[in-house]
């Protein structure tokens, strides 16, 4: 049993740490007032290999393992939910599956331009009435022979207005539904018959691009089916196991960045003659919120260590995901409580960060399904 | 054309985060991080600005301290150098500014050809500013220090040296050494990947024979500063801030203050 970090992933945080202080949190507020999508801190995060820590130096992602990624992507979020979803959806949710279950041609095609962070990634399995019901799948695609044509849309995608490659999955064989009747598909934004949608108006994470993806017709050539034809549920829910890591990390950085700012308000701030800090209750919770902090941090970096170790990861990033959510949430609105009125305002940053991780607890799998996951490690599936 | 530039670098801890025992007045360094010294990260960003407008160009980092200080110099090669050495023996311990130089440009020395030395101005921790300017001299090569703007062309440098109400635009030909202030560029920050290459990366440490440096020459005892009292200066007393609506007012205000206090 080893609880230390290596020293490649302690260099990893504070390269992080840095680059979030001085590059991320200084914008984090005017991004999120103005909804904008923080284009230059992602081309520097390309440049530093943040945006291809897990991936192998050959295919020009920075050589690193999954704890070093959760690493960067909680210190990013730790000023700036937006800025590590962006970082998180890219890495976990489109490079990997590609990186996984991608042919040869199709990872040199791909991951070179992903993990380098040249180009941007995302992922569309969410649709108006399918999310965690993947059957429910709409969205179709046809096989014409030498190519596939799509059709149907996709809600909620993250990094959708920005990205430049997309895995879709789409149903190619209704009567066979969830298990046999889903693919996954490689389509680039350039593909003849997609576009871009509705750009979401979100209560949090708002300089994180969110939207509608529509296929109409869109031709989609036969070498970019990902992974096998009817595989494409297999290729979703692994996608989502290490998806939840990165969403986990999501949420302990908010959590830990609200807790930081928080500790340092109290001791400045003096109600009945003395600082917030001496007063025992105010202690107590804290007490009980850096616990719990850091019990999430040990359960996501156990999930990333086990995918690092290729261990079975599902049920850990589940827990990890579930836990970590509950406590961004917990945590950032005792931190809000705690800043009392000028917590509710825009003069400091709880009130972004409570916003902020109150997604973590949807996406990629809400509380509940995390918990359908792990009761169906107890009791088996169905 | 390539450049083989050596960038002499030293571990500080960080004087933001140093506190002062109030009751004996000396620094408090326990738990307190070591990082690159500022300056020298300055000389090494300038160091690889040059590698990467010139392919080919070489640059190593040289450093002496505690076996610790290798942690400086594995930031230095994710940053994008390419070799870093330690010079590490307690002979060289408690060496002073002469003492140091005499042990850094021997170990530079060894190292063989360079085209520039880049150091840093002065380290936060004692702010001397002589150890770059001293190398030099004992290398017998031309020195510009306090550089804020830097071109070169072949073999011709051509720095912006700053003075306090200006600067000079001064020619000298390599091999030289200049020191770099923070207005020359920014730090780049470590890259993910070479964080992974610098662990990996074998450090050189030599010792104070490995250099063939002469041992009457390094260390405390050859050291010619001596400690002589290290005190906390008093703090200065609150200031006194002089209100007024107008500029008129004020500049009343300030004439009545000083006179009753009878400074004018």
């Amino acid at each position: 049993m080893n609880f230390n970090l290596t020293k490649e992933q302690e260099t990893v945080r504070k390269m992080v740490r840095k680059f979030a202080t001085n590059e991320v949190e200084p914008i984090a507020a005017e991004c999120d007032r103005e909804h904008r999508f923080p284009v230059e801190t992602v081309e520097k995060m390309a440049k530093y290999g943040i945006m291809g820590i897990p991936y192998p130096e050959e295919y020009e992602g920075a050589g690193g393992d999954h704890v070093s990624y959760a690493i960067a992507v909680e210190e990013l979020s730790r000023v700036c939910g937006s800025t590590g979803v962006i970082c998180s959806a890219h890495t976990s949710l489109c490079t990997w599956p590609i990186f996984a279950w991608g042919n040869e041609e199709q990872k040199k095609k791909y991951v070179p331009d992903l993990a380098s962070g040249r180009k941007i990634g995302a992922f569309g399995l969410t649709e108006p009435n399918a999310g965690t019901d993947a059957g429910g799948q709409q969205t179709v695609a046809v096989d014409m022979g030498d190519h596939y044509v799509l059709n149907g849309s996709k809600v909620f995608i993250t990094n959708g207005g920005y990205a430049d490659t997309f895995v879709i999955i789409a149903m190619t064989d209704k009567t066979k539904g969830t298990h046999g009747g889903i693919t996954a598909f490689i389509v680039e934004k350039g593909f003849e018959g997609f576009s871009i949608g509705k750009t979401e108006d979100k209560l949090g994470i708002c300089a994180s691009s969110t939207t509608e993806l529509i296929m109409q017709d869109c031709i989609v050539p036969k070498e970019n089916v990902l992974g096998k034809v009817g595989e494409g549920f297999k290729v979703a829910l692994s996608t989502l196991d290490g998806g939840r890591i990165g969403i986990a990390s999501q949420a302990l950085g908010i959590a830990q960045g609200a807790f930081d700012v928080t500790v340092e308000y109290m001791k400045a701030r003096k109600q009945f003659g003395k600082t917030l800090s001496k007063f025992q209750a105010l202690q107590f919770e804290m007490a009980a919120m850096k616990t719990q902090i850091e019990a999430a941090r040990l359960l996501i970096y156990r999930a990333a260590n086990f995918k690092d170790l290729h261990k079975e990861y599902s049920e850990a990033s589940a827990m990890a995901k579930l836990f970590a959510g509950e406590t961004a949430m917990h945590v950032t609105t005792k931190c809000v409580q705690f800043h009392g009125g000028y917590g509710y305002t825009k003069d400091y940053p709880v009130e972004r960060m409570m916003r902020d991780a109150k997604i973590t607890e949807i996406y990629e799998g809400t509380s509940e399904v995390q918990k359908i996951v792990i009761a169906g490690k107890i009791f088996g599936k169905k | 054309m390539a450049y083989k530039i050596i960038v002499c670098a030293k571990q500080v801890p960080d004087t933001n985060e140093i506190k002062t025992n109030p009751e004996t007045g000396t620094l408090i360094r326990d738990g307190v991080p070591s990082i690159l010294n500022n300056d020298d990260a300055n000389a090494l960003e300038e160091a690889l600005k040059l590698k990467d407008a010139y392919p080919g160009t070489t640059i190593t980092v040289i450093t002496m301290g505690p076996p610790q200080a290798t942690e400086m110099l594995q930031e230095c090669l994710a940053m994008g150098a390419d070799d870093a050495i330690l010079l590490s023996d307690r002979a060289l311990g408690g060496s002073d500014t002469w003492a140091t130089s005499n042990a850094i440009a021997a170990g530079i020395e060894k190292v063989g050809e360079y085209d520039i030395i880049f150091a840093g101005r002065q380290a936060i921790d004692g702010d001397t500013a002589q150890v770059g300017p001293q190398i030099a001299e004992k290398l017998g090569i031309p020195q510009v220090s306090y550089v804020k703007e830097f071109e070169i062309d072949g073999k011709e440098v051509t720095v912006k040296r700053a003075l306090e109400d200006g600067y000079e635009v001064i020619k000298l030909q390599t091999p030289c050494l200049l020191t770099a202030i923070k207005e020359l560029n920014t730090p780049r920050y470590m890259y993910i990947k070479g964080i992974y290459k610098a662990m990996k990366h074998d450090i050189k440490v030599w010792n104070a024979a490995d250099i063939g440096v002469d041992l009457t020459t390094v260390g405390l005892k050859a050291s010619p500063t001596n400690v002589f009292k290290s005190f906390t200066p008093k703090p200065k007393g609150a200031g006194q801030k002089v209100a007024g609506d107008t500029d008129k007012e004020l500049a009343i205000n300030l004439l009545v203050g000083l006179k009753e206090k009878n400074i004018i």
